[in-house]
């Protein structure tokens, strides 16, 4: 919330002047009240027909003038949520930008998604109507407040039982109305949740002959919802009249006492009508600060939603002084390193130290949870060690600049992410002056060429946003053509190749190991055939490694490479494997 | 990299006081759409006509209240000239006056109640026929339409009815109601000040006009910068590794301010225009009401008008100028109003299943199920230009275990879902037992079936609801007994809660590979004659893939089966083995005589497993 708050600063100006704009504009709106009652008792009942022109000349001025001042004051305000969300949109982009893994993590995409679109947009809402009703109506309630006082001192008790009265009925509103709104949200959630169920799993609820089943249970929801629903419309349908309700009865209140006092000669009887209005004013203004009590706190959630992001302080940033990596080879060392997320007392990866030689594919293998993908992360820097140091070419990753570094890995990960565009252009991603022969290369070894040559565009065929009209073996092909373009020292094969079939697989790799020969290349994998001819195969299991070593050795050595291998391989392959 | 495409579907209903200026999507057919809605208001016609009637009657008692104050202003004015005021007539008419603040209060509340328990029972109503028709349409419907699309006609298209007969019908009402009495009321007091004050109506016309035809614009482009903006975050943050892997922050943030500062551009001046609105619909309403005071003066001067007539007037005038704004809004809301309802019931009515309601010709009790499929010439595609099953013929003999394998595309999983009648074949026919699947009902046909997607579908129930899902009336012994058979008990004893741990709504709580665990678990209790494997274990690490298999194995026995698989190791054992490749039979046989033929399969199983 505070940090939002800064972002206000700048426009204390703007904000300061939308005050002044705002209290010309109450004033003038109070003012005129006053002119009416003159024109009934100096104007009508004295028959002065100059003066009663004189004063509607006088209101139609100020009418202009609160006109005025009400568009100064809008524009302004809304110049000013337009800016400060512009800014925290930024901030929280260029944050986020800057995030880790492990931060993004902690929040979820979604999450940051939602806070960088909806919060904001909420944010910006909420200051429209804030800096046009939360100045606006105080400033109208006092102005009205004092010039109903200043009319008659004596009348001033009627407005305050109404406003007692309508204390009571906001007050019951708060009490009774309020939390069912809550619970309404949630009706409505479960409805929706029990529809996506029943969308995503059709097949499944068909299959199983439960559709009288599912719809009952979309029933009970649906019962729900329109009950709640049915309360909440008819406690709205009761609020409004009674508001109604009151603001008539003060006025009927007003002519009564007021008649007296008009009698006895301590009220004119235009000021008695401008009081009526005086007191309807009070009585608004009063609505709209409750009525503003109640946006307030959605807006707190947002912008503490979103202060939560900007306070994040990003734990990897680049060295003050950074080394540079010259004539890098694409060396890989780790030297005993131990990871675990923060807060976290179990270790994710337990002292793993080996090298992986330029030239030589360095291959990963374990189940689920073993810790595969943490391990190559760490070389990229999208996770730093707890323990221990990742070198690469002999530096300390966290003591070359994260650009450098980056540039030197060519990484492919295991969902084949796109982005919205051209082919081309996801292809040049990483080397922004890549020529279509260099593409054409690198399509070519990523077994890429064929289904690329099938589109109508060829490479300049559009992906759409998420890559939803690409195919997951497309995607991740593309994706490690895209590593290809590059042409850097050391590749990173994050489980790449489990969409595609296996002869693809396997010319995949035979087209790697010729065309990128001198490079480092390390590769995570669940099949054993995308790995048994690697130079190393690094075996995990639950953080530890348990093995180091060719197919081969590992067959003969290692207990739970033999597992894997028994689960994936026949007999036969397994026997050719061994000794 | 070329400009992200601007992205239509998100951010594109952007809530807010902005919103309702915007001129809605329109129904395609509006008047058929709205006589649509009346009928389904028809069974509500006595209450509706009440709930008019209260509206019309709280108006009008609304309406006539400021002339009777104006009465009793003009009480007191005449006390003034005549010294004292005259008390018994004031707090007459202060009393009629009360009365009628009631009467309208009454009626308005009632109206307000009534209307509140008939549009939610046709809000019921819409969402109950929705949910009832999910379940007769065929699956073809579902694979033209994304999830999202199903779920918006659900959510916000039934919101926006919900909305709109709830507020908008007695505000339309109302408000027309309103702009009537009002200007009777004006009559009756005097013509030429009325005529005055309905110039405003016109001038109000322009200057809305006006107004909205500039922001419109910036409208327009703050939709289209906020979808660039969130299409743009969106994708950037789903990308979060790419973009640090390929060192492309810089480049991603330079795209997000150029979208970010237009969209404040345009964000300020769509709300700045928009808000010259009420400050000039109020200028224009004070101007009248000066000019009310002007003439209502001069005309009061001239003994023509009462001072209490003045007051009335003025009021009149101040709550003219709502009723047209409302009208206008409602007019917008109904238009959007239509096109939801018009989406609504193009889902009510739509083409539903063949013979959904039809007398089955036959009804086989599951005991009875021997277990024989066999597929003669059938052909079938999705679309009806793109064949996807050409000519195929095959029959599974009972308790025969029949592998299905090919490249993907090749209709593997289809021939399954025909197979239990997902979708109606474009020639040839299947049969059970002998029995053409068409003559049975697809109840009786589906209960023959025991299925494990590569899908892990559960609901957000308990584990013991999930694994009862397809036999309510299991015992806790036969649910446990299934989840030993599955090898997933020891798993669910490991939770705190046991068989009662709830699955979350996303599910995170249980790996995928329990949750397949469970889904087999799930069809073993079902007790099917004939099972259905699609690719079981293929998002599992390999050693729960190994657990897996024998849970299938288990559930396998005995009973007729088909699998589909990517990997072949896991198929090798099938007594038959079909190798589909675009729609047709390419090859068949067991393991050993698929290998020894050379042929497709050997390729496809060689690849797998050859040395580099």
């Amino acid at each position: 919330m505070k940090t939002v708050l800064k972002y206000y600063k700048p426009y204390i100006p703007f904000v300061g002047l939308i005050i002044v704009f705002l209290f010309c504009q109450a004033m003038c709106e109070l003012l005129l009240p006053g002119y009416m009652a003159k024109i009934i008792d100096l104007g009508i009942i004295k028959g002065d027909m100059g003066y009663i022109r004189k004063t509607g000349l006088i209101m139609l001025v100020i009418a202009a003038a609160s006109a005025a001042s009400a568009i100064c004051a809008n524009g302004l305000g809304a110049r000013t949520a337009a800016g400060v969300s512009r800014k925290l949109r930024k901030s929280l982009f260029s944050k986020v930008t800057a995030f880790s893994t492990e931060e993004l993590g902690t929040f979820s995409t979604a999450s940051l998604i939602t806070r960088s679109t909806n919060d904001v947009q909420m944010i910006q809402q909420a200051t429209v109507m804030l800096l046009r009703m939360a100045i606006f109506a105080p400033i109208m309630g006092v102005g009205a407040v004092f010039m109903a006082v200043k009319t008659s001192l004596a009348l001033s008790w009627t407005v305050g039982v109404a406003l007692i009265c309508v204390l009571v009925i906001i007050g019951i509103c708060f009490v009774a109305i309020l939390p069912k709104f809550k619970v309404m949200q949630e009706k409505l959630d479960r409805v929706n949740l029990i529809m996506k169920e029943r969308l995503e799993g059709t097949l499944v609820v068909r299959a199983f002959n439960t559709e009288k089943k599912e719809e009952d249970r979309f029933d009970v929801a649906n019962l729900d919802v329109t009950g709640i629903n049915r309360f909440v419309n008819k406690a709205m349908s009761l609020m409004m009249p009674s508001l109604t309700f009151v603001m008539s009865g003060v006025g009927i209140l007003i002519v009564w006492v007021g008649a007296h006092m008009v009698e006895a000669q301590n009220l004119l009887i235009g000021d008695m009508l401008a009081y009526l209005q005086y007191a309807m004013h009070v009585i608004m203004s009063f609505l709209f600060v409750t009525m503003i009590f109640m946006m307030i706190p959605r807006a707190a959630v947002s912008a503490g939603r979103i202060g939560k992001v900007l306070d994040v302080v990003p734990t990897i940033i680049d060295p003050e002084t950074p080394e540079v990596i010259e004539n890098g080879q694409g060396k890989v060392e780790f030297r005993n390193v131990t990871f675990r997320y923060p807060d976290a007392d179990s270790r994710v990866l337990a002292e793993i130290s080996f090298v992986a030689e330029p030239g030589k594919t360095t291959a990963i293998i374990g189940g689920t949870g073993s810790g595969k993908s943490t391990l190559i992360n760490l070389i990229p820097r999208f996770y730093d060690v707890t323990e221990g140091q990742v070198l690469i070419d002999g530096h300390d990753v966290r003591n070359v600049a994260m650009s450098q570094l980056r540039d030197e890995i060519g990484y492919v990960p295991q969902k084949g992410l796109l982005f919205s565009g051209t082919i081309a252009d996801n292809l040049r991603y990483g080397k922004g002056d890549a020529t279509d022969e260099e593409l054409m290369e690198a399509l070519d070894i990523a077994q890429a060429t064929e289904f690329i040559k099938e589109k109508p565009n060829g490479i300049d065929e559009m992906v759409a946003q998420g890559g939803t009209n690409v195919s997951g073996g497309q995607k991740q092909r593309l994706s490690i053509a895209r590593a290809l373009v590059k042409r850097p020292k050391l590749y990173i094969f994050d489980d790449s190749f489990s969409a595609l079939d296996f002869k693809t697989d396997k010319a995949l790799r035979q087209a790697l190991a010729e065309k990128v020969a001198g490079s480092t290349i390390i590769i995570v994998a669940q099949r054993i055939n995308t790995i048994m001819d690697a130079d190393q195969i690094l075996v995990l299991d639950d953080g530890h490694l348990v093995g180091k070593g060719t197919h081969r050795e590992l067959l003969n050595t290692c207990e739970v490479y033999q597992e894997i291998a028994l689960s994936q391989l026949s007999e036969e392959e397994l026997e050719r494997g061994r000794d | 990299m070329a400009a992200p495409m601007p992205n239509k579907k998100k951010g594109a209903r952007v809530a807010g006081p902005a919103g309702k200026m915007m001129p809605g999507e329109k129904a395609d057919d509006f008047k058929g759409t709205l006589l649509k809605l009346v009928k389904y208001m028809a069974p509500y016609k006595f209450r509706l006509i009440v709930v008019f009637t209260f509206a019309i009657l709280s108006t009008v008692f609304s309406i006539i209240s400021p002339t009777v104050l104006g009465a009793a202003t003009d009480v007191v004015v005449k006390g003034l000239m005549v010294g004292h005021v005259d008390y018994s007539a004031l707090l007459y008419i202060l009393m009629i006056l009360l009365a009628m603040y009631v009467a309208s209060f009454f009626f308005g509340t009632v109206q307000g109640w009534i209307m509140a328990d008939v549009s939610q029972s046709i809000v019921y109503k819409f969402r109950d026929q929705m949910s009832k028709k999910m379940d007769r349409l065929p699956l073809k419907y579902f694979d033209g339409m994304t999830h999202g699309e199903i779920q918006s006609r659900m959510i916000n298209d039934i919101e926006t009815v919900n909305q709109s007969l709830s507020v908008s019908i007695t505000q339309m009402i109302t408000s027309f109601a309103t702009l009537i009495g009002i200007i009777v009321m004006m009559l009756r007091i005097s013509l030429i000040m009325t005529l005055m004050a309905l110039m405003i109506v016109p001038l109000s016309m322009i200057v809305i006009k006006v107004v909205v035809g500039r922001s419109q614009k910036y409208f327009k482009n703050q939709q289209k910068y906020l979808g660039n903006v969130n299409g743009h975050v969106e994708e950037m943050y789903t990308g979060h590794i790419i973009i640090k892997a390929f060192n492309r922050e810089e480049e991603s943030e330079k795209v997000f301010n150029e979208y970010n500062d237009k969209l404040c551009e345009s964000a300020w001046k769509s709300q700045f225009f928009s808000s010259f609105m009420m400050p000039i619909t109020a200028l224009i309403g004070n101007a009248s009401y000066v000019c009310v005071c002007l003439l209502g003066g001069y005309l009061a001067i001239k003994g023509r008008i009462s001072i209490g007539n003045i007051q009335a007037f003025i009021q009149y005038v101040r709550s003219f100028n709502h009723p047209i704004q409302q009208v206008a809004n409602v007019a917008n809301q109904l238009q959007s109003t239509a096109a939801a309802a018009e989406r609504i019931f193009s889902l009510i009515e739509e083409e539903e299943e063949v013979d959904i309601d039809a007398e089955p010709k036959v009804k086989v009790a599951l005991e009875d199920v021997k277990g024989e499929v066999s597929f003669e010439h059938v052909s079938f595609g999705y679309k009806d230009d793109e064949p996807v099953i050409n000519d195929f013929s095959f029959t599974a003999r009972p308790g025969q275990t029949v592998a299905i394998v090919g490249p993907t595309g090749a209709g593997k999983t289809t021939l399954v879902k025909l197979m239990m009648r997902f979708y109606e074949l474009n020639g040839g026919k299947i049969s059970v037992d002998g029995n053409d699947i068409t003559d049975l009902s697809r109840t009786n046909l589906r209960e023959m079936f025991g299925m494990v997607l590569q899908d892990t579908w559960l609901t957000s129930s308990s584990i013991r609801e999930n694994i009862r899902y397809g036999r309510p009336d299991a015992s806790d012994e036969e649910v446990e007994a299934a989840a030993k058979a599955a090898y997933v008990d020891h798993f669910i004893r490991t939770q705190s809660q046991g068989y009662d741990t709830l699955i979350n709504e996303e599910g995170t709580n249980i790996s995928q590979g329990q949750k397949q665990l469970l889904t087999i678990a799930r069809a073993i209790l079902s007790e099917a004659p004939i099972m259905i494997l699609d690719e079981a274990t293929s998002s599992v690490d390999t050693r729960t893939e190994a657990m897996i298999q024998q849970a299938m194995d288990n559930m396998t026995a005995g009973r007729t089966t088909f699998v589909i698989a990517h990997r072949l190791s896991t198929i090798k054992n099938a007594d038959h083995i079909l190798v589909l490749n675009h729609g047709d039979i390419v090859e068949q046989g067991s393991h050993e005589e698929l290998l020894e033929k050379d042929g497709f399969y050997a390729q496809l199983y060689n690849s797998q497993f050859a040395d580099m």
